[in-house]
């Protein structure tokens, strides 16, 4: 009676109208012209970032090539002939891998107590604040700050000593410091944001079973946003990757990693070494290396790393959570927590 | 936990809630854990400031509060003085006029927001509004891509792409001659580090501005549709005064960012500390600047020399309490807001 | 052993009868339709303003309403009266083509208003005539002068670039906006408080301010969609008695399931039963002599 397959025509066969008719030219002039100017800066946006991309694109093919990315640099005048800058690409994994590994526990850890517990007030208002703050420190005032904080006599085991008894003060432990408190926002933001949409339900649940509040947050609640989680944490890796102010200020800015002491890792750890970012910035114009085909293909390096970090990032938040989503978060917690009736 | 012991009968009496015994405790020990976490965390952050401050106060005692801000001879100049300059009688013979970094952090950072949050505005009203859905599906990951490329990418496009280009298609031999005997003008300018500044802030504009137009509720805009207004002004009237609480938070974000890009604008901005005039007409748009990160970068190693390294300090201790100005500014600005109902 | 069940029974207190009813208006509790109409003054003369011919909606490929003729006239109150799905919304919505916002959406037959076919008038220009308040009030985020305002400040003037738009003063605005606050009974209570939030009203005083808000810019239809299934009883018998006296210089259409409410304000009803239209006349007819079997059957209470 009321459905009807295609084609449409009206009962007694008369074409239909349908198209909408809020005609654009019939508007004032104000009007047009602002419609015209929102397509203008759509249509500017997508150009300027198909030029960016597209110019990285062609400039890093014609420079890159395989042998500059497992060769070392060498210390040479003319650095657009000799090396490659394996060195830089280890110093970045490392500084990043180093500055994750130390902000990922703080910030969650932080965003836990500031979402479960928060007391005293006071002191979580502040501790809000405060990372807020940091968010929007630029990075070249937390390098100097961490400069004057490794230079410190007790701190000197992070670093080298020089033979006049004063700290050096740049190394990766420096700098991984310090690009720790880059990411830490981030994290805590996501984790914060993720853990204030678990219904309260789910923490009732836990504790009417007995459950302590550490076991509740260890067990059930971390587990349930660990997707959001790790898109913190990446987004925290994506800005550590990109910031060349505080590896130029606490890294020393040697082309090759060099170590400092004996013992494998920490050596490295210990010592200077230079990073993708900093790498491209002495062989730009600015620096003192002259090799702006060598920077070209370092930025594209860096460039594919920021990308397919953005494509986790979106695959984090698009993905898991739409097959998380249909198991409610009550039967994802309980299912983590331990009673002796469980078995 | 409560379980009756194995054994007994299951007509037991039934069970009570017991005290959970050690439950408490572990919550304690965990909650006094995590706020020690915490107050180390919020320790660092005071320690911080606190040190910036300290150690920026010798260089404003020494100059004048006053006359830190001034300006007076050539920045650069009595920065390379500090290197060399000793003491005398105890005193550092320095003397700095920081004006013309102010100038040009004032500069580059306030031209790139008001370009930038017009354009974004723009911009996120065509991603929200008129852009067709294939289009609105492949915006967003365009702008977050955008919005990750580091900073010094930016600066290697604009030193070796941009800045050639303009230098050799904007600037004419008579302007440069114009100005040779105070300045020397080139690529790296005003116009181009203002112009790369204001594509690196953008993406964060977009995206904020974006998410606050979609979050309009609908019959807002339907009950202004259906009382005969066109869509553009639906989206002026209604759309945009609701979202101008994000309009205000993206902005102050976006200066934030702006005021602490270092990498790109020590790469891009001229590398003078010079006082662009905007007397001086269009020249005044080719003219170098170097604003404050960029400075406390290029002079970097400094750090630890007595006079300079103070100089830095206090240089930072400007950025930092620029950045607690503004967002108190963003924070006294939306509250008018509230009044009616529109909420960040 | 569990406890006995209980049976509950609840007394329930006799109807409310809306404040100004008929007198007349006595009424057996059982009875099925007593005649509860809204004292109305008389109109003087009624004139057609819209014709709905033969009007068909589709969404997609599912037929919404069936060739539907009506006449709106002012000077009567039209009331749509139907089960969930008759179509009786869509109709009221593609009065003022507000069904083109759907995608998807397609209409045959004819709508005029006032002779002109509605598809050739500038939809804005005719939104402005014809205007709407939804089921759910939805003040905007602005005073209360503003919002009744707003439609004002939209209106051309012809000057400049031919199309350009004057910016009235408020002064200037200010008598049209106290007059659409006295049409809509809200003026006593806000006299004071113009530039308060509209948002801090109470749910039946924003509605009044939505209606204000449609007839600020004098409108030749008012399209009215459930207007008072949110608010309480008070609020909707002083929205009911609004509606009668407007009726005069305004045609109204009301969509609304409450059958009581149709019996209290319409003067003429138009039945709908899953998109078509099975019965119209006068109110009077339609509840105590329904034509129709399928009508009888809703007006009782057999279904709906």
């Amino acid at each position: 009676m009321a459905t009807r397959a295609t084609p449409l025509t009206a009962p007694g066969g008369a074409p239909l109208a349908g198209r909408p008719r809020d005609s654009i030219a019939a508007w004032p002039l104000a009007d047009r012209l602002g419609y015209l100017t929102c397509w203008a800066a759509g249509i500017a946006l997508c150009l300027v970032t198909a030029a960016i991309v597209l110019f990285m694109l062609v400039k890093g093919i014609s420079y890159l090539r395989p042998s500059l990315l497992v060769q070392s640099p060498q210390g040479s005048l003319d650095q657009s002939k000799a090396g490659g800058f394996l060195d830089p690409i280890v110093g970045t994994l490392l500084l990043t891998a180093l500055g994750t590994a130390l902000a990922a526990p703080v910030g969650v850890a932080l965003a836990a107590w500031l979402s479960e517990y928060a007391r005293p007030a006071w002191l979580a208002r502040t501790v809000e604040s405060g990372v807020e703050m940091i968010a929007g420190v630029p990075s070249v005032v937390l390098a100097i700050f961490g400069l004057l904080v490794f230079s410190q006599g007790f701190l000197s085991f992070l670093s080298q000593t020089s033979a006049g008894g004063s700290v050096f003060g740049k190394s990766f432990f420096a700098a991984g410091g310090m690009m720790s408190l880059l990411a830490l926002p981030l994290i805590v933001s996501s984790t914060r944001e993720a853990l204030a949409q678990i219904p309260a339900h789910v923490r009732e649940a836990s504790y009417a079973l007995g459950k302590t509040r550490a076991t509740t947050i260890w067990r059930v609640l971390l587990p349930s946003v660990r997707p959001n989680i790790a898109s913190g944490v990446t987004l925290g890796m994506g800005r550590i990757i990109g910031d060349t102010a505080i590896v130029v200020v606490l890294l020393g800015a040697t082309l090759q990693t060099e170590g400092a002491g004996g013992a494998p890792l920490l050596s490295t750890l210990r010592g200077t070494g230079s990073t993708l970012t900093s790498y491209v910035y002495t062989n730009s114009p600015t620096g003192e290396g002259n090799a702006p085909q060598k920077a070209y293909a370092a930025a594209f390096v860096l460039l594919m790393l920021v990308v397919g970090l953005n494509a986790i990032v979106t695959r984090l938040s698009n993905g898991p959570r739409a097959t998380n989503a249909e198991r409610s978060p009550l039967r994802r917690g309980l299912r983590a927590v331990r009673t002796p009736w469980t078995r | 936990m409560h379980a009756a012991p194995a054994g007994e009968s299951s007509g037991a009496r039934p069970r009570s809630p017991a005290p959970a015994r050690s439950g408490t405790q572990s919550d304690r020990r965990t909650e006094r854990v995590l706020g020690a976490l915490a107050a180390g965390v919020l320790g660092l952050i005071a320690l911080m400031t606190i040190t910036v401050f300290a150690k920026a106060w010798p260089s404003f005692s020494h100059n004048g509060l006053t006359g830190w801000f001034q300006s007076g001879g050539d920045v650069d100049q009595q920065l390379r003085e500090m290197l060399t300059s000793g003491t005398q009688g105890g005193h550092p013979t320095y003397h700095l006029r920081a004006w013309p970094l102010l100038w040009g952090t004032i500069l580059t950072t306030g031209l790139a927001v008001l370009i930038g949050i017009v354009f974004s505005t723009f911009a996120a009203i065509f991603i929200v509004e008129f852009a067709p859905a294939p289009v609105r599906r492949v915006i967003e990951p365009i702008v977050r891509l955008l919005g990750g490329v580091p900073s010094v990418v930016y600066g290697l496009i604009g030193i070796l792409a941009i800045a050639p280009w303009v230098n050799h298609h904007l600037l004419s031999e008579s302007r440069k001659s114009s100005v040779e005997y105070l300045v020397q003008l080139a690529g790296s300018n005003l116009s181009t580090a203002t112009l790369i500044l204001t594509v690196m802030i953008t993406p964060i504009m977009v995206a904020i501005v974006s998410s606050s137009l979609a979050a309009v509720p609908g019959p807002w805009t339907e009950g202004s549709a259906a009382l005969g207004v066109n869509r553009w002004r639906t989206i002026w009237r209604i759309s945009l005064r609701t979202a101008r609480p994000a309009i205000i938070a993206a902005a102050v974000l976006a200066t934030a960012r702006a005021l602490g890009e270092a990498i790109m604008l020590s790469m891009v901005s001229g590398g003078r500390g010079f006082a662009a005039n905007p007397i001086d007409g269009i020249t005044f748009l080719f003219e170098p600047v170097r604003p404050l990160a960029a400075t406390i970068v290029q002079n970097s190693e400094a750090l630890s020399a007595p006079s300079l390294g103070r100089t830095l300090y206090a240089m930072a201790a400007v950025l930092m309490v620029s950045a607690a100005l503004l967002s108190l500014a963003g924070w006294a600005a939306k509250q008018p807001l509230k009044r009616y109902g529109i909420r960040a | 052993m569990p406890p006995p069940v209980r049976r509950i029974a609840i007394d329930r207190p006799p109807r409310v009868l809306p404040p100004s009813a008929n007198g007349a208006g006595a009424t057996a509790a059982g009875s099925p339709n007593p005649r509860r109409r809204l004292a109305r003054p008389p109109v003087s003369d009624v004139i057609e303003r819209m014709r709905i011919e033969s009007v068909s909606l589709a969404y997609g490929a599912r037929w919404v309403v069936r060739e539907v003729t009506l006449p709106v006239r002012r000077g009567e109150v039209l009331a749509l009266i139907g089960a969930s799905g008759s179509g009786k919304t869509t109709l009221l919505r593609s009065l003022n083509r507000l069904t083109e916002i759907t995608a998807g959406a397609t209409r045959a037959g004819r709508i005029t208003l006032d002779g002109e076919e509605i598809e050739r008038l500038e939809v804005n220009e005719l939104r402005r005539r014809v205007t709407m308040v939804f089921q759910q009030p939805n003040p905007f985020p602005m005073s209360i002068f503003e919002n009744v305002a707003y439609a004002l400040r939209e209106e051309n003037h012809g000057i400049g670039l031919g199309r350009a738009r004057r910016r009235r003063s408020r002064r200037e605005l200010e008598p049209d906006v106290v007059d659409a606050l006295v049409r809509a009974g809200l003026y006593d209570e806000v006299a004071a408080d113009l530039d308060h939030p509209a948002l801090r009203l109470s749910g039946g005083q924003q509605q009044r301010l939505c209606i204000a808000r449609a007839l600020a810019a004098r409108p030749e239809v008012l399209l009215l969609d459930e207007p008072c299934s949110a608010l309480d009883p008070l609020s909707t018998a002083t929205i009911e008695e609004l509606i009668v006296g407007l009726r005069e210089s305004v045609a109204i259409v009301i969509v609304t399931h409450n059958l009581q409410q149709a019996q209290r304000v319409a003067d003429h009803v138009a039945f709908m039963h899953l998109g078509e239209l099975v019965e119209y006349g006068s109110s009077e007819q339609v509840f105590d002599n329904p034509r129709r079997e399928r009508t009888r059957e809703y007006v009782s209470g057999a279904f709906g």
